[in-house]
C-alpha cells in the first residue's frame, strides 16, 4: 500500500463502527486508540470464521477440526513472529495481554531469582501495569523498586539508570518502548547497551510501540517483551509474552494445568515443551486467530507507513493545538521522539469536563490518569486529556477535535 | 436527561472556578480523605464539632466543576447543621441543588465524592467519640454504597 493520505482515508471502509453516529447523529470520531482500537472487517470475519467453520479444542484430538484449529492457532504464532522478528517460535507465549504477560515475569521469572536487597528498576512514566507486579514482588521478597526519572520534557534522565546499576544490586530493568501518556519513545538500545555490560536483564513493555512502529526484537537485544492484540486491531484478551530461550529456560511454570505438562503423576509432574509449559488450559483459540488476521492487515499497509502516517497526523495536531491559547501539551515537542499519543490540559478546565463536553460533539477522548498516577504525580496534575490516533483516524478528526475544543472555551468562558 | 453542555450551567462553571469553603481546618475535629479511582478527583473535607453541631466546614481537593461545585453546595448545606441532620442529608439535596437529577451514570460519582467522604467523617467522628456507636456501621454501609 501506498502511503498517501487518501489510502488511509479508504481503509475506514475496512472499519464497520466508523460507520456508525453517536449522541445526536453525530460522525464518530474516534480518538482513544493508546487505550483499545476499533476492528476491521477482516478481523472480525476471521473470528466469525473459526466459530463457523472451525471451531475445536487444539493439541489433542485427531479429527478434522482439531487438526484445522490446531493449524490456524500455531499459524498465527508465526506471523507474530515474524511480525517482530523472533528467529524462535518457542520463545512466544500466548497471554491474556500485557498485563498478564508483565504478571507472568515477576512470577515464574521474579520469584526463583530475586532476593532480599535486591534491585528492580522501572520508570516514571510507566502504566500501573508495569509498576504494581514489582511493588507486590518487591515487598514479598523485601526486595527494593527504583524509579528512573524524566525531565519536564518527558524523557528518561539515564543518569539515575547508571546509579543504580552501580550498586550491583540490579536483577532487572523494566520500561515502556513509549509512554501511554507522553508518547515518548524510550530509547531502549541506550538502556538494553547499559544493562548488558551490566548483566543486568530488561523487560520491555511494547503496548503501545508495537501497534505503531516497526519493532525488531532480534536485533532489540533485550529479555523480555510484551504487547497486547487489542490496540492493534486484534480482539481483546490476547497479547504476547517474548522470552528470550536462555532466560525462559530458568523460569519455573505459571499456571498449572492442561496443555502445559509431559507427564502427571499423582506426586509429581514433568513440564510440556516450550512454549506450551506457560500455557496452561485451553488458550483463547478465536481470539489468537483474529490477532493473526490483523497481523496480515498491518503487514499489508507495511508498519513504516503507519508511523508516517501517525507523524503527519500527530504535526498537523500539535501544529493546531499550539495555536490554541491556555493549552498546554505534555511530553517532547520533537516528532521524531514521539508517537501519536498527545495529552493536554486546557486552561484550568478539568480533563473530565473537557471529554464530557465533546463527547456530545461526537468525540471519544479520554480523560484521567492514563493508569499513570505515578507519572500525574511527576507532572502535578491530576489528570490529562489524551488523543490518540490510529491508521483510521484522518486530519478531520484532528479537526473535529479542534472545534469541539472551542465548544470548552465557550462554556467556560476561556 | 441531561446532556451535552446542559449541565455546564452558570452556576457549575462559577462555583469550580471560586469554590465555597475552600482551604483546610487547622484545628480540625475530624478530616477525611477519598477519591475516585477511575478519574482521579480527589477530596479531603475538615469539619469543626461544637456541641454536637457543624460549626465549621471546609474541603480542599482536586476534582471536576461539577465535583467542585457539588462539593461547594455540600459544605454550604453542612455547615451550622446538628451531627443527626448532617445524617440525612441526601444525595438528592445536593444534586437538585444544581439541577443534576438526571446526570448520566458515568459523571453521578463525580458529584458524590463529596458526600461519600462527608458521610464517612461523620462515622470516623462518631465512632471516635461516642460511647454508642450503634448505628455507624449503618452509616458507614451507606457512606460507602453511595454511587
Amino acid at each position: 500500500m501506498q502511503s498517501t493520505e487518501s489510502s488511509f482515508e479508504n481503509l475506514r471502509n475496512d472499519f464497520p463502527i466508523l460507520k456508525r453516529t453517536v449522541r445526536d447523529n453525530k460522525r464518530l470520531v474516534y480518538l482513544d486508540n493508546a487505550s483499545t482500537t476499533q476492528k476491521p472487517n477482516q478481523v472480525i470475519d476471521a473470528i466469525t470464521d473459526y466459530y463457523q467453520n472451525h471451531n475445536a479444542n487444539i493439541h489433542r484430538a485427531v479429527y478434522a477440526l482439531a487438526e484445522e484449529s490446531t493449524e490456524a492457532y500455531e499459524a498465527a504464532r508465526d506471523k507474530i513472529a515474524n511480525f517482530v522478528n523472533v528467529k524462535n517460535r518457542q520463545e512466544l507465549i500466548f497471554v491474556r495481554g500485557t498485563t498478564e504477560a508483565i504478571n507472568l515475569v515477576a512470577y515464574a521469572w521474579g520469584r526463583p531469582h530475586i532476593n532480599e536487597g535486591d534491585i528492580i528498576v522501572t520508570t516514571e512514566y510507566e502504566h500501573h501495569s508495569n509498576i504494581v507486579p514489582w511493588q507486590l514482588l518487591t515487598q514479598e521478597k523485601r526486595a527494593k523498586l527504583e524509579y528512573i526519572g524524566m525531565n519536564d520534557d518527558g524523557e528518561l534522565n539515564l543518569d539515575d539508570l547508571d546509579k543504580y546499576l552501580a550498586t550491583g544490586k540490579v536483577k532487572l530493568v523494566t520500561f515502556s518502548l513509549m509512554s501511554n501518556v507522553l508518547g515518548t519513545i524510550t530509547d531502549a538500545e541506550k538502556i538494553i547497551a547499559k544493562c548488558k555490560a551490566a548483566g543486568v536483564l530488561t523487560l520491555i513493555d511494547g503496548a503501545q510501540a508495537v501497534p505503531h512502529m516497526k519493532v525488531d526484537l532480534d536485533t532489540l537485544g533485550c529479555d523480555f517483551f510484551a504487547f497486547s492484540g487489542h490496540k492493534m486491531l486484534a480482539p481483546t484478551g490476547i497479547g504476547i509474552l517474548w522470552v528470550r530461550k536462555s532466560v525462559l529456560q530458568t523460569m519455573s511454570p505459571f499456571h498449572g494445568g492442561g496443555d502445559m505438562i509431559r507427564e502427571v503423576h499423582k506426586y509429581e509432574t514433568t513440564w510440556n515443551d516450550l512454549p506450551y509449559k506457560f500455557e496452561a488450559g485451553t488458550p483463547n483459540i478465536a481470539d489468537v486467530i483474529g490477532f493473526g488476521a490483523a497481523i496480515d492487515y498491518l503487514t499489508k499497509i507495511g508498519m513504516d507507513n503507519v508511523r508516517q502516517h501517525e507523524i503527519e497526523l500527530t504535526t498537523y495536531a500539535m501544529e493546531k493545538f499550539a495555536k490554541i491559547p491556555g493549552l498546554q501539551i505534555y511530553g517532547t515537542k520533537d516528532i521524531t521522539k514521539r508517537g501519536g499519543v498527545i495529552s493536554f490540559n486546557f486552561a484550568d478546565v478539568h480533563p473530565h469536563d473537557v471529554a464530557d463536553i465533546i463527547d456530545k460533539e461526537g468525540i471519544s477522548l479520554r480523560s484521567g490518569h492514563h493508569c499513570a498516577q505515578v507519572l500525574m504525580e511527576r507532572l502535578n496534575v491530576a489528570a490529562t486529556s489524551r488523543a490518540s490516533f490510529y491508521i483510521y483516524n484522518t486530519k478531520k478528526d484532528v479537526d473535529a477535535l479542534i472545534d469541539s475544543l472551542n465548544i470548552v472555551a465557550k462554556v467556560f468562558k476561556l | 436527561m441531561s446532556s451535552g453542555t446542559d449541565i455546564y450551567h452558570e452556576m457549575i462553571v462559577d462555583y469550580s472556578r471560586n469554590p465555597i469553603n475552600y482551604g483546610e481546618i487547622e484545628d480540625h475535629d475530624v478530616t477525611f480523605h477519598d477519591s475516585n479511582p477511575l478519574c482521579g478527583d480527589s477530596i479531603d473535607i475538615d469539619m469543626k464539632i461544637d456541641d454536637q453541631k457543624v460549626s465549621d466546614i471546609k474541603f480542599h481537593g482536586k476534582g471536576c466543576a461539577i465535583c467542585m461545585a457539588c462539593t461547594s453546595v455540600l459544605t454550604e448545606i453542612t455547615k451550622g447543621k446538628s451531627l443527626e441532620e448532617v445524617k440525612k442529608i441526601d444525595k438528592n439535596d445536593i444534586l437538585s441543588e444544581l439541577g443534576l437529577e438526571h446526570l448520566q451514570a458515568v459523571r453521578i460519582k463525580c458529584a458524590l465524592l463529596s458526600l461519600k467522604v462527608l458521610k464517612s467523617a461523620l462515622y470516623t467522628y462518631l465512632g471516635a467519640h461516642l460511647e454508642n456507636t450503634e448505628g455507624i456501621d449503618k452509616l458507614k454501609t451507606e457512606a460507602e454504597n453511595l454511587y
